[in-house]
């Protein structure tokens, strides 16, 4: 049977007195695409924050690849904190698109997508650059690449932010209400990109969403969480369409009239 | 022409005054760079010991602080920098040194943590995101307030008359005390010469205003 | 020359003396630079274009040009000037040279405090039919003013460290104590010592003071979040 590239095991996250993950319980298989849904302040952008090391976790294990992400062996073979080149190593699998787009200002769109690559992996900066340019195309904006951030609209500045994080090559991508600062009619070019990718097939995606029926076409398995826990899984049909718990029944009942 | 005959005595202390400017300037940014790095790093020591510093020679002031090292570094600690043009130069960095510096650090805390956040994620290191990220958006914001900072700079460069190098103001000086009367030409043209000087970073810092409104530098 | 414990000790009532005549001059002046702030904010306010450039510049050049050269200007320049030349007693030069530069810079404050002030509150209290006066002293100088304070309490600051410059025009403050013992016992180190502690003990805790303000008006007034 194949290994899950990540695994969440008993996964507590507090924030002063507040526990927003009271034992967060997750297997993510090479490929799987999940998408997280739930109210504000359940917890759900914490969860992937916490395997992109934004964030340490007050409890539990994070694997990646079958290591331990926050802890490391040291000489001696003793459990010791990891250190920056631990993470560095294991985060190399992982990347991430953020809900505000972070991209770097005084940047141009195709240097933003060429920084990691040439620094981080030393790679050659032709090569890179080669590549960069066929990423940016791929997600519909090559005339855009000698332009700033603060040129481009808020779905071209998430497409390029998209494109940067896929330069890394990871294994497991995860989006960070990436369409939640956009204008309403933006939304679409942005979703349309993340559905090409998540038929492309071989990455493993890990989606915190408010879009209801994009979650239901592009994933694999649905969670549902719920003040730190989660409250619900399974197939998106099973979900969406057919919710068991009270829960899940009035968060889709007031998501849906919201609209 | 007395006005001519003022100027020509003036232009003998002006490359004083240019040289103490101009070795401020490129020291006291030095010195605001790395202490403004050190302020923000995460080590207790360090940290703790700029601050001293900074807030020793902010606490002070700069006059007392030129007639202290002129005194001081001869006299207590045996320090003879061969010159006083290096003494004024000294005093004046580590004063406005120590102003900048923390222009420096409000300018790196004032990025967005976002910028922070993305950086992690795309596994840059602690050094590559200062280098790459960071320091080069903290530099655009805090311009404007260097260029305003390179104007006090030039304004301090005339106490350098008070430890007895022969700047601008020295030569002033000595012309008002031969003839009394002529001193409003005198100091006039000692003024209008100072603001020719700042004219240039006055227009630095508007320019930079607009930069830093901008957020970006295009093309 | 080394140092000297006991030269120290001997020197700081001597130093304590002329401690008063700073913080009182650094009063004056600054008292002085509030008032005449605002002879500025007017001037760049009267609708009509060359007096509003000149008086521009005017400010723009006493701002960033020495101040030291200013108050030799008016201590030895002022009194040959014919007509209007008058000799000025060292304090009142110091005042006026010093007041006068510090006001270039409050009047920037008081126009960036007026700026501050959203333009919806200009256009509402125009709708509510309020007096030019009444604007003023009821809508905009409530919301203008307290964003300033402590700017205006680090010009305090900063003027305090300036008032030494007036020792070279024959104030008797604590510099000129100092280098007034200095000549006379060649001890120079410890007086300039104990002047530079003088400044450091009264300047770092109105420091933080100020540091305390700025939080407390920048939680009240600052609406803007970041974002990018």
């Amino acid at each position: 049977m194949e290994e899950p590239i990540v695994q969440y095991k008993n996964i507590r996250k507090s924030f002063g007195d507040v526990e927003v993950l009271k034992g967060i319980n997750l297997d993510i298989m090479p490929g799987e695409k999940v998408a997280l849904i739930g109210p504000s302040g359940s917890g759900k952008t914490t969860i992937i924050r916490l395997l992109m090391t934004l964030e340490q976790p007050t409890g539990g294990i994070i694997e990646v690849n079958g290591e331990n992400l926050w802890l490391m062996q040291n000489k001696k073979n003793e459990l010791v904190e990891a250190d920056d080149k631990h993470l560095r190593k294991i985060r190399g699998d992982i990347g991430m698109v953020f809900q505000h787009f972070n991209l770097f200002p005084h940047m141009t769109i195709l240097e933003n997508c060429m920084l990691a690559p040439t620094i981080v992996k030393k790679k050659d900066k032709a090569d890179v650059k080669k590549t960069a340019l066929e990423m940016l195309d791929k997600v519909g904006l090559s005339d855009k690449v000698d332009l700033y951030p603060s040129q481009l609209s808020g779905g071209q500045k998430q497409r390029v932010a998209m494109a940067r994080a896929l330069m890394m090559r990871p294994k497991v991508m995860l989006f960070d209400e990436v369409t939640s600062a956009l204008d309403p009619e933006l939304v679409g070019e942005v979703l349309e990109v993340i559905r090409d990718l998540a038929k492309a097939g071989d990455m493993a995606m890990i989606l915190v969403t408010h879009e209801m029926d994009f979650a239901l076409d592009i994933a694999d398995r649905v969670l549902f969480l719920n003040e730190g826990t989660i409250e619900e899984e399974g197939h998106p049909t099973e979900i969406l369409v057919n919710p068991k718990s009270e829960r899940l029944k009035d968060f889709l009942t007031r998501f849906t009239n919201s609209r | 022409m007395a006005i001519t005959e003022i100027t020509l005595m003036l232009m003998r202390g002006i490359k004083v005054t240019l040289i103490v400017l101009v070795l401020s300037i490129i020291l006291s940014s030095l010195i605001a760079l790395i202490a403004g790095l050190s302020r923000v790093y995460h080590n207790k020591l360090l940290t703790g010991f700029t601050g001293f510093y900074v807030e020793i020679f902010r606490g002070t002031s700069l006059i007392v602080q030129l007639f202290w090292f002129s005194y001081a570094l001869p006299g207590l600690f045996n320090i003879h920098l061969g010159s006083d043009i290096w003494v004024a130069v000294l005093a004046i960095s580590l004063n406005y040194g120590a102003y900048m510096s923390e222009i420096v650090r409000g300018a790196i805390l004032s990025v967005p943590q976002g910028q922070t956040e993305a950086s992690i994620a795309l596994n840059l290191t602690r050094f590559q995101r200062m280098r790459h990220i960071i320091v080069p958006q903290a530099i655009r914001m805090m311009l404007p307030e260097y260029g305003n900072y390179l104007i006090q700079i030039l304004k301090a460069t005339s106490l350098v008359s008070l430890i007895g190098l022969t700047d601008l103001l020295y030569y002033g000086n000595i012309y008002r005390s031969t003839h009394l009367t002529e001193a409003p030409t005198v100091y006039m043209i000692i003024l209008l010469l100072y603001f020719l000087l700042a004219l240039p970073l006055i227009g630095f810092t508007r320019k930079m205003e607009k930069v830093a409104k901008k957020g970006v530098v295009h093309g | 020359m080394t140092w000297s414990w006991d030269v120290f000790i001997n020197v700081i009532p001597i130093i304590f003396k002329g401690l008063w005549i700073t913080v009182g001059l650094t009063i004056a002046c600054y008292l002085f630079a509030m008032i005449f702030g605002f002879f500025w904010v007017f001037m760049s306010r009267i609708p009509w274009r060359p007096v509003n450039w000149l008086f521009r510049w005017i400010a723009e050049f006493i701002r960033s040009t020495p101040p030291l050269v200013q108050l030799f200007f008016i201590y030895y320049a002022w009194p040959a000037i014919p007509v209007i030349g008058v000799t000025l007693n060292p304090f009142v030069a110091a005042i006026l040279g010093l007041g006068i530069h510090f006001s270039t810079y409050t009047s920037e404050v008081y126009r960036s405090g007026i700026e501050s002030v959203d333009k919806g509150q200009w256009e509402a209290s125009t709708a509510l039919n309020l007096s030019t006066a009444q604007k003023w002293r009821h809508i905009i100088l409530p919301q203008a003013i307290p964003p300033t304070i402590p700017m205006l309490g680090n010009y305090l600051i900063i003027m305090f460290k300036e008032v030494p410059l007036a020792s070279t025009i024959g104030v008797v403050a604590m510099l000129h104590l100092a280098n007034d013992y200095g000549a006379q016992y060649y001890k120079y180190v410890e007086p300039l010592t104990v002047v530079a502690l003088f400044f450091l003990l009264l300047s770092y805790p109105s420091a933080l003071l100020i540091g305390r303000l700025e939080k407390k008006y920048n939680r009240r007034f600052d609406k803007k979040t970041a974002t990018l």
